[in-house]
């Protein structure tokens, strides 16, 4: 057993480094994550992580796999899409969602495109999904960072956002912070994938914000404890996911995501505050 | 503080076209008064440019110092996210965000105001219960709640009784009663001409022009009828600039 959940952890660096990125990303993540779905961006939330690959080509064109020029990129390409696509959605007839498939689809290709010129498909395969297994210390420092400045973040903005989410109208008549509040919520969005991007990869980013959040709805009516469960359940997701990485010799961002993605069938099925078989009668479960 | 709205020559409109032309006119202090006309006769926008979520085209709207703000603003039912996980407590209790400050803990005197409401809108016992479980009665009454904490000087209704049941109607429009008897100003867009007869004492009809504003007897005359809903008929959504604006 200890062999099993511990010694690989205790045994070698790379998977406390990527346990510790791990962790830093779910609790970040579930914030975000939760509110998406609650906002129904979660599809926004997806296609703006692919959005951030062109900006992070272009840093790796410049300077190789390396993370201040990635990071600035990604950052610069997430802001630019999330600002361009409310502007289509404003000034075209095309619906946010139609807008954000063109964007999303333009920069996954431009971005391959970039990275390509350049590099290997090693290097490819690195952007696309990622490399938990090998976080420097900066990178690990950036995700931390990220995270600490989330979860500040979101001590903030908690009430403006929850107003502005129930109720738009009212939140911009007697606040008048409706705007700023979106714009803070994309910003700290933004941030999340550009460190999502750094260890699962452009692909799967949002793969522990959207998941363990999903899953945290079907079991709870509460905002607040579907963000805390959110948060366990993607702890709980990165561990197990990278436990089963090294005992079997999985790649270790899909396997976090296939850990997230179980957790998330199960409360598909389960979840009592929306689950499937939430409205069995109980009777039948005592028979059954 | 007046607690009056003042138009002069206001055009709204969304994209540039436009959807009431050049209002002129006043909302009393204190007075009560209805907005009816045809469907799309810009009746929402108006209601949405008084609460200050709309800026004019053209034209001024005067709060009499009053701050966009301090207005309460009961959007249409169908404006709320009643999937969102919140209970009814938690709701009617932002009504007191303008005191509290959008970062600031909520006071005693807060809690007690925003308890008060929902006893008086009669949802008593139903605090912790999540808005998605209300009937669109209760909902309605909780939307009420969150008013009556707010205690505006000036308060705004687009369609407060859309899919209400009599009883809820009956309760509301005491409520809405109670607050003309307190000097509030309030503005209500309805379509209900029976109700408006009974309980507004003015009336503005509107089809994206004023017809009529004045007495509800009057502005309510079988000619003006008529005449709004001709107007109705020839809505032409592609308008462009506004033709007497030249």
């Amino acid at each position: 057993m200890y062999d099993f959940l511990i010694a690989p952890f205790a045994d070698f660096e790379f998977m406390r480094r990527a346990l510790v990125g791990a962790i830093a990303l779910a609790l970040a993540g579930a914030p975000i994550g939760v509110f998406l779905i609650l906002r129904r961006m979660a599809l926004s939330g997806d296609a703006m992580a692919h959005a951030i690959l062109p900006g992070a080509a272009l840093g790796y064109l410049a300077a190789g796999l390396s993370l201040p020029a990635m990071t600035l990129g990604g950052l610069a390409a997430g802001f630019a899409v999330a600002l361009l696509s409310g502007v289509v959605a404003r000034a075209t007839i095309l619906r946010e969602d139609a807008s954000l498939a063109g964007l999303y689809l333009v920069s996954l290709a431009l971005g391959v495109t970039l990275v390509s010129l350049r590099g290997s498909n090693v290097d490819l395969l690195h952007v696309l999904f990622g490399n938990v297994l090998a976080l420097d210390d900066q990178t690990l420092l950036l995700l931390a960072a990220i995270a600490t400045v989330t979860l500040t973040g979101f001590a903030l903005l908690y009430r403006p956002l929850v107003m502005e989410t129930l109720d738009p109208a009212f939140t911009a008549v007697t606040t008048g912070a409706g705007a700023v509040t979106q714009l803070a919520f994309l910003a700290l969005l933004v941030l999340n994938l550009v460190a999502g991007f750094q260890a699962l990869g452009t692909l799967m980013s949002v793969g522990l914000m959207m998941l363990p959040a999903a899953a945290a709805r079907l079991w709870t009516q509460r905002l607040d404890a579907a963000i805390a469960l959110a948060a366990a359940l993607g702890l709980v997701a990165a561990y197990c996911g990278l436990v089963a990485s090294y005992a079997w010799g999985l790649p270790s961002g899909p396997a976090i995501v296939l850990a997230a993605g179980f957790l998330y069938v199960v409360s598909l099925v389960f979840g009592r505050a929306g689950g499937a078989l939430r409205n069995l009668p109980k009777r039948r479960h005592l028979e059954a | 503080m007046t607690a009056a709205l003042s138009l002069s020559d206001v055009t709204l409109g969304y994209d540039g076209h436009p959807a009431v032309h050049h209002l002129t006119g006043r909302f009393e202090p204190g007075s009560l008064t209805a907005v009816c006309g045809p469907n799309g006769a810009g009746k929402s926008t108006l209601v949405k440019a008084l609460a200050g979520v709309l800026k004019p085209i053209g034209g001024r709207i005067d709060r009499g110092g009053l701050l966009a703000r301090d207005i309460g603003y009961l959007p249409q039912a169908a404006e709320i996210d009643r999937a969102f996980p919140i209970d009814v407590f938690d709701f009617v209790a932002l009504g007191r965000i303008r005191r509290a400050g959008l970062f600031g803990r909520l006071g005693a005197a807060d809690r007690k105001a925003a308890q008060e409401a929902i006893s008086a809108v009669g949802l008593e016992g139903l605090e912790r219960r999540q808005i998605g479980a209300l009937s669109g009665g209760q909902t309605q009454r909780m939307m009420f709640a969150r008013l009556m904490a707010q205690d505006s000087r000036v308060i705004l209704l687009d369609e407060p009784f859309a899919a209400v049941d009599e009883r809820t109607m009956g309760d509301l429009v005491g409520l809405i009663a109670q607050w003309h008897a307190q000097g509030r100003t309030l503005v209500a867009v309805l379509h209900d001409f029976a109700l408006v007869r009974a309980y507004f004492p003015r009336t503005l009809l509107l089809a994206r022009e004023c017809i009529a504003w004045g007495p509800t007897d009057d502005a309510l005359a079988a000619s003006n009828l008529a005449k709004a809903q001709a107007m109705s008929e020839a809505f032409d959504d592609d308008a462009g600039d506004c033709e007497r604006a030249a």
